[in-house]
């Protein structure tokens, strides 16, 4: 084969070669006004540059806000593991050296002890609750109870420290104990205004954190805590009884016996009770037990050393009916197994919608594209009319249609084809789904494949029949190739708007006929996993890519034309 | 040469009529015969039913009345790809998909011929058309010229007798154009095809063709050898289409056998050759072709007729001169003279006398 616009093979004066020559010559074309040619002309397309970017600014930046950034998020969502290390941090820390045999040691326990008494003043406790009950049937109400159950620990210590002294029961002894002087003083004046924010924020005592190690990081916890969230002065609120468990700790641990602070007296009759031997302790893998009897068993623990990471694959292993274990990521068992079975159904319900839409849809895109214009038009007006009504409505017509006391059972009980006491089960099923999503999605198949068939000249067919083929040989090898890039647009259509597709399944669909689709908005709505949700999500986008960069690979991506 | 015997017609339209609509016929009462190995041209306006008349013979179209014989046998049953018609079209078409090799081999292979032999017809065609080389490329790949060549050899690679082609040089350029007109003209002779080829470029009908076709308004209005044509055209709307030519409008006098008088409109009285006119008081236009007209008297014969003109404009134009005259209230009269070195160069504003012979000034019909 020859190639008559092959590269020059002619060494002599051609206008390339003058060009060529005069590069390699003179170094880069220069402008008239002698700045390099390249330059001047990127300047002079600056310009259209900036009014390009400036016409399609509104469309990025909303498609940005609005897609992108949701999408990024849901990305972000099906990994983000925050929630475990946030709410509790010193468990998770404790928890490290842990080697997950048996029980943990007592410091993760006075960890959580501190953490979830935290977590139940701010109310986040069942928030982490349900996540961890994703992984463990039984943490959601697990972490509920404990949150009000906590109290029992601390209540041993501090009904101890009262009877000894009434003064362990008041605000205000606590507060000297703690706070700095000027904090007192300051808040005694605001108290005394009794005017709205502006509290002053609460200070550590010097002196008192190295005195009161843990007890002093317990109240100054509860001091802010009663400053912003409830906005009460500390002087008027007696402490929460985790901060008589840490004074305890710190009592227990320590002599006070030269302890000159603030209400000395006090603190060093409450360190010799503690020292005596009538003085009752619990130890909090005991507390916890007490509460409930499921923080006496490992897999708790494992569960919450497990997801302690920021980042996790937990989700994504859910998506794909696996589990993390500490032995690594294993499948489920076969009956809990839902979701690959669910993404294979999908798969396969969405091909089958696009070879019907195909089917169905192909004579009529080649009747439209070779009717006179204006009855195509009449006839394009009928394909596109089920895009004027709703689709909820569509969806509910196939219902009427399709039930056992429906139109159709109803005209082949008529018929005497099908028995009275036997009507089809035709909705409620995969049958339905399919029907109906057939149906709904038909036009856009019929779309492209009109548009590129209106396309294709008719002479094409004539000239195939005047070399003597016949009509269905014209057709099939001279036609239908040149359509082929419109079947490939519809099914692309199709099948990615049917493979997420949610509401036709969500109602047609009953038990058998769902999509994957119809899962994740459970998630989203309904079981509020949203990390899951996410990680469904991203596995129908990757699988969607997959499928597209196949097609591309088989069919090519150059083959699919709308029009 | 041309044979119009109804018998041994090769192709044949018996009083053909076609409507697309029902209301307006676009072809009226068409009749024409055609023996084998002639090439044929239909020549007309947009809109004559050219294409028209093409596409019943292809099958493409059926005739609303009449009947369309293809060497002695009715065809107007036959579908398309039976009629055993090769097509060039128009546009080409020819299928984007296949390589050129392909296109050329889909006919074979629709007529179930074996491998080996497609090869050699489909090489054989190719060569014919000085296209060997290309059998790989797709038509998208070829220029203009070459898909018309391409789309010749499909036309022919399955040997068909009779080829229809559209207008198939219609988007090629002046040169190439010419070019291809001599090929398809030889290739048609040298392999005894009959060819029916539809253009509205006259003198690429005159050029290529046995007999031209004139056709207006669905009608042939004349069917004659090109000079015949040209030289004695049987109606005004034949010699206004056909060259260029001079009317003047008048009524006619007397008609005396082979010889008319005609009183031109302008006051002028000029002897003309009556060719569809017949008797005294009908209007009538007369033509002239602006090479049968003389400045130098002394190059006519004795019965020469003469009028008065002046010169509204002299145009060089290398081998003739073209100059534009007012006669007897034409403005648009027109004489071409032969550049040679005795030839008088007119002035604008010049009075000169002009003349012609008799039987070269026609009488036709005046609409
Ligand atoms: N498919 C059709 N339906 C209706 N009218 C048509 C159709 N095809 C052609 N016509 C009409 O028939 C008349 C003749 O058309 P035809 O195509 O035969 O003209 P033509 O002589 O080939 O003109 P051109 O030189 O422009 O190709 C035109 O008035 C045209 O509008
Ligand atoms: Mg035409």
């Amino acid at each position: 084969m020859t190639d008559a616009t092959g590269a020059d093979k002619f060494t002599g004066p051609t206008p390339d070669n003058a060009l060529r020559q005069a590069d390699a010559e003179s170094g880069p074309v220069l402008a008239a006004d002698g700045t390099p040619l390249k330059k001047s002309l990127g300047r002079a397309l600056r310009m259209q540059k900036i009014r390009a970017l400036a016409l399609i600014a509104p469309l990025l930046i909303f498609v940005l806000v609005s897609f992108i950034a949701p999408i990024a998020d849901m990305l972000f969502r099906s990994v983000e593991n925050q929630i475990v290390s946030e709410t509790l941090p010193r468990t998770t820390e404790a928890l490290g050296s842990w080697d997950g045999e048996g029980m943990p040691s007592e410091d993760v326990f006075e960890a959580a002890y501190y953490d979830i008494f935290i977590a139940a003043e701010n109310r986040i406790h069942t928030r982490l609750g349900s996540r961890l009950n994703y992984e463990l049937t039984g943490a959601s109400s697990l972490f509920r109870r404990s949150g009000r159950g906590l109290d029992d620990i601390g209540e041993v210590y501090q009904d101890q420290f009262e009877d000894l002294d009434e003064n362990w029961d008041e605000a205000r002894p606590w507060a000297e104990i703690m706070g700095s002087e000027d904090w007192i003083a300051a808040q005694e004046e605001w108290d005394a205004a009794d005017e709205e924010g502006g509290m002053p924020r609460f200070q550590l005592r010097e002196g008192a954190a190295t005195a009161f190690p843990n007890a002093a990081q317990a109240y100054l916890t509860f001091a802010r805590f009663t400053q912003t969230e409830d906005e009460d002065s500390p002087l008027e609120e007696e402490p929460w009884s985790m901060v008589h468990t840490a004074l305890y700790q710190d009592l227990a641990a320590e002599d006070y016996a030269s302890y000159d602070g603030p209400r000395a007296g006090m603190v060093q009759a409450a360190d010799e009770l503690v020292a005596s031997p009538d003085f009752q302790t619990v130890t909090f893998a005991d507390g916890f037990a007490e509460i409930d009897e499921d923080w006496a068993t490992p897999e708790i623990w494992q569960t919450i050393k497990l997801y302690s990471p920021n980042y996790t694959s937990g989700y994504f292993l859910n998506a794909v009916d696996m589990q993390l274990t500490p032995d690594g990521a294993e499948a489920r068992d076969a009956d809990e197994q839902i979701y690959l079975f669910l993404f294979k159904r999908t798969l396969f319900m969405s091909l089958v919608i696009t070879f019907s839409c195909i089917a169905l849809g192909y004579p009529v895109a080649f009747l439209l594209s070779n009717l006179p214009m204006r009855t195509a038009n009449v006839l394009m007006i009928l394909v596109l009319l089920p895009f004027w009504t709703s689709l909820l409505v569509r969806t509910s017509a196939w219902k009427v249609m399709l039930q056992q006391q429906g139109v159709i059972n109803d005209v082949l009980v008529w018929l005497g084809l099908v028995a009275d006491d036997s009507r089809l089960v035709m909705i409620n099923n995969q049958f339905g789904t399919i029907v109906a999503m057939t149906h709904i999605l038909l036009p856009f198949m019929i779309l492209p494949m009109y548009s590129v068939m209106s396309t294709i000249p008719p002479s094409y067919l004539r000239a195939a029949k005047s070399l003597g083929a016949t009509n269905w040989t014209a057709f099939w090898r001279v036609y239908f190739p040149q359509s082929i890039p419109g079947i490939g647009a519809g099914s692309i259509l199709v099948f990615i708007l049917s493979i997420g597709y949610y509401i036709t399944p969500e109602i047609v669909g009953g038990t058998t006929g769902t999509f994957i689709s119809n899962r994740i908005a459970y998630h989203i709505s309904t079981s509020l996993n949203w990390g899951l949700a996410a990680a469904l999500g991203s596995i129908l986008l990757v699988v969607v890519l997959l499928l597209y960069w196949a097609y591309d690979r088989i069919v090519g991506i150059d083959n699919v034309k709308l029009g | 040469m041309p044979d119009t015997g109804t018998s041994d017609a090769f192709v044949a339209f018996e009083r053909v009529q076609k409507s697309y609509d029902g209301e307006t016929l676009v072809v009226k009462d068409l009749n024409l015969n055609m023996p084998k190995g002639e090439f044929l041209t239909m020549l007309g306006p947009s809109g004559s039913g050219k294409t028209t008349c093409l596409m019943m013979l292809a099958g493409f179209e059926t005739a609303t009345h009449g009947e369309i014989k293809l060497d002695g046998v009715s065809i107007n049953n036959i579908p398309p790809h039976k009629r055993g018609i090769g097509m060039v079209f128009q546009n080409y078409a020819l299928f984007p998909h296949m390589t050129v090799a392909e296109n050329l081999s889909f006919p074979l292979e629709v007529r179930k011929i074996g491998k080996s032999e497609r090869e050699k017809k489909v090489q054989r065609a190719l060569d014919m058309v000085e296209m060997g080389a290309f059998g790989g490329r797709r038509p998208a790949q070829l220029s203009g010229g070459q898909q018309q060549r391409i789309a010749l050899a499909r036309a022919l690679v399955f040997e068909p007798e009779l080829v229809l082609m559209d207008e198939p040089l219609g988007a090629l350029d002046k040169q190439l154009r010419e070019k291809m007109q001599f090929e398809i003209t030889d290739l048609a002779h040298r392999l005894g095809i009959t060819v029916v080829y539809v253009t509205h470029d006259q003198t690429e009908a005159l050029t290529m063709s046995d007999r031209v076709a004139v056709f207006d308004d669905g009608r042939i209005q004349q069917l004659a050898p090109p000079d015949q044509l040209y030289e004695a055209p049987e109606n005004s709307f034949v010699a206004q289409f056909i060259g260029e030519n001079n009317t003047l409008e008048g009524v006619v006098q007397e008609v005396k056998g082979e010889t008319c008088t005609v009183k031109l409109d302008h006051g002028e009285i000029i002897e003309a050759k009556p060719v569809n006119v017949s008797k005294a008081g009908e209007r009538t236009r007369v033509s002239i072709r602006p090479e049968r007209v003389e400045i130098d008297k002394s190059r006519l014969g004795e019965n020469a007729h003469t009028l008065k003109a002046t010169v509204r404009e002299f145009i060089y134009m290398g081998d003739i001169f073209r100059t534009r005259l007012s006669v007897a209230g034409n403005d648009e009269f027109v004489i071409k003279t032969r550049n040679a070195p005795d030839q008088v160069r007119l002035r604008p504003g010049q009075e000169v006398e002009i003349g012609w012979m008799p039987e070269d000034c026609r009488a036709l019909d005046a609409t």
